[in-house]
């Protein structure tokens, strides 16, 4: 971690009609950071997913991935950050490796480099690829591993990840963890990935943020939030019990 | 660029693929033989008496034969084609939950819908050329006579017509499939406006000329002009119907002889002398010249509904998937 930031907000605002789904976000998020975004359903992470990835206009605010700007420049942005929403949809006529040639084109990487990245990406989820069997027929944790590969096939400085354990059984939320380290440590890539299990995040992240109702109530490591809330000396609470902390605090 | 290009590759090969595609294509191709041979047999016939009969090879693709002509049968069921290619381009995406991944690949967003309408348009395209070249290569079997250029060109242009009537209705498809979430919703709703504009707008437009413009037997014996003004109420009327256009612009176009979109026209014993001795052809600049009002409204609202769908998509938020 150098210190240079990857991700940065200044007083990020949507509004949807009456509803304000993120209010005036502030975030910095550095290169090869593990990020946990945390928060109740609704909160507004996926919004602010959205925005930064350009899909989805701010009302007020700027925002800049990797440098640039992703409303006025999104194809730029897309091109180094990888989004794997939650849930995933895959074209379920086709098997796994025209799925992926098919976002590699949408990439434009050439064919033949395509199919060598294609290789060497299934090997790094490990999915082991039968070419008869279509992707509509594979389990939740296989086509959760093939959206991995999907987001990793572009070679991205950040990768967004909504949800990516959800629905996996404990093994496959293992493996998943562990893949997300080894994107942070062996290649530098940024991760931003938002979750519901506490346990996980806590595992994996450097840093956390915690996202109540639109507001970013807390950002920071867990150990100094920890200190925050419960005081000095206190480092030991688990990132749960923090999170209920600011949970109950956010809700009065 | 890019984008459009992939998108459109992708689209090709699963209209290519898909049951349906393949299900409507050999039931047009069959009924298109059909006719032809039909047509083609009965011509010989036909043409017995005639002492020097013209754009023989035309009559393949206008005359009704025993039930309808190849023309009468692409203006009622063409727009099920244009139907079928296009009423779940998006929202089948939106539900299958891969559209957020598109656009979060670097394209522009309007590539999805411009590389979708594409591959609509060529499929189409590729259907209608191989539906007129088989037709031709039966007709020059069964009746040996072989097009001049004119015919040919006059064949062309009907193509050309023919494609942007498709696609228009492949136009309202993609824009149901953008405006409606289910895609059984979209396919619904694009088959109603097809029966809508196909069937009713032809059976409304004489009841609703009846109302306006009123024609009593006794008034009109008297007074001619009551019954064009009739006339004319309900043509501008059945006109709102696409089909209209396009029947209308297609018979002029493969039918030299014809020389006018009206049905009833006045006409001094002059006139009708002249007409009925000088039966001859107009050369294709003037049958162009009949239809190119039909034909500019034909593009005009094909680009109005790919416009509005496009407009539509580019505001759509992803997020509601």
């Amino acid at each position: 971690m150098n210190g240079l930031k990857v991700i940065e907000t200044q007083d990020l605002t949507k509004v949807y009609g009456e509803e304000v789904a993120v209010d005036r976000l502030n975030i910095n998020i550095n290169e090869g950071e593990v990020f946990g975004f945390l928060g109740p359903n609704g909160a507004g992470k996926t919004t602010t997913l959205l925005m930064l990835l350009g899909l989805s206009e701010p009302t007020s605010g700027k925002a800049r991935v990797c440098g640039f700007d992703p409303t006025r420049e999104p194809l730029q942005v897309k091109r180094l950050v990888g989004y794997l929403p939650e849930n995933v949809g895959f074209y379920d006529d086709m098997n796994a490796v025209q799925n992926l040639l098919y976002i590699s084109r949408l990439n434009g990487i050439p064919d033949d480099l395509a199919g060598i990245k294609i290789k060497e990406l299934l090997k790094v989820v490990d999915l082991e690829v039968d070419p008869r069997k279509k992707v509509g027929e594979y389990s939740r944790g296989m086509r959760q591993r093939l959206g991995i590969a999907e987001v990793l096939i572009k070679d991205p400085q950040v990768v967004f990840l909504d949800e990516p354990t959800l629905g996996l059984d404990p093994d496959g939320s293992l493996q998943m963890l562990d893949l997300i380290r080894s994107l942070s440590q062996d290649k530098k890539i940024t991760v931003f990935f938002s979750s519901h299990l506490l346990d996980q995040v806590q595992k994996i992240s450097h840093r956390v943020g915690i996202m109540i109702k639109g507001q970013m109530v807390a950002v920071g490591r867990i150990e100094d939030l920890a200190k925050e809330k419960f005081g000095v000396g206190q480092e030991k609470y688990t990132l749960e019990e923090v999170y209920m902390k600011y949970f109950k605090e956010g809700l009065l | 660029m890019k984008g459009i290009t992939t998108i459109c590759r992708k689209e090709l090969a699963d209209h290519f693929s898909s049951t349906r595609f393949i299900l409507l294509f050999y039931l047009i191709l069959m009924v298109s033989l059909v006719t032809a041979f039909i047509v083609g047999s009965g011509l010989r016939d036909e043409l017995k008496d005639v002492a020097k009969p013209t754009f023989v090879f035309l009559m393949l693709f206008t005359s009704p034969g025993k039930l309808f002509s190849l023309i009468q049968f692409i203006a009622i069921f063409g727009p099920l084609l244009g139907i079928v290619l296009g009423f779940d381009a998006v929202n089948r995406e939106r539900s299958a939950r891969t559209l957020s991944k598109l656009v979060s690949q670097p394209i522009y967003r309007d590539s999805v819908i411009n590389g979708k309408f594409l591959a609509g348009l060529i499929t189409i395209s590729i259907m209608l050329v191989s539906i007129v070249l088989i037709i031709s290569g039966l007709g020059l079997l069964l009746i040996g006579v072989v097009p001049g250029p004119e015919e040919i060109s006059r064949l062309f242009i009907y193509l050309v017509i023919s494609i942007f009537y498709i696609a228009f209705w492949l136009g309202i498809s993609i824009l149901f499939s953008v405006g409606f979430r289910s895609v059984a919703t979209s396919a619904l709703a694009a088959i109603a406006c097809w029966i809508f504009f196909s069937f009713f707008v032809a059976m409304g437009a004489s009841v609703m000329a009846d109302a306006i413009s009123p024609v009593d037997q006794a008034r009109a014996s008297l007074n001619p002009e009551l019954l064009i003004k009739h006339e004319q109420t309900r043509k501008i009327i059945s006109l709102v119907s696409p089909m209209t256009l396009y029947s209308e612009a297609t018979t002029i176009i493969l039918d030299p002889l014809r020389k006018t979109t009206q049905s009833i026209l006045l006409m001094g014993p002059m006139e009708r002398l002249s007409i009925s001795r000088f039966q001859s052809p107009l050369p294709l600049s003037e049958s162009v010249y009949i239809v190119f009002p039909h034909l500019i409204s034909l593009m005009a609202i094909t680009l109005v509904c790919f416009a509005t769908s496009y407009t539509v998509f580019m505001r759509q938020e992803v997020r509601s998937t």
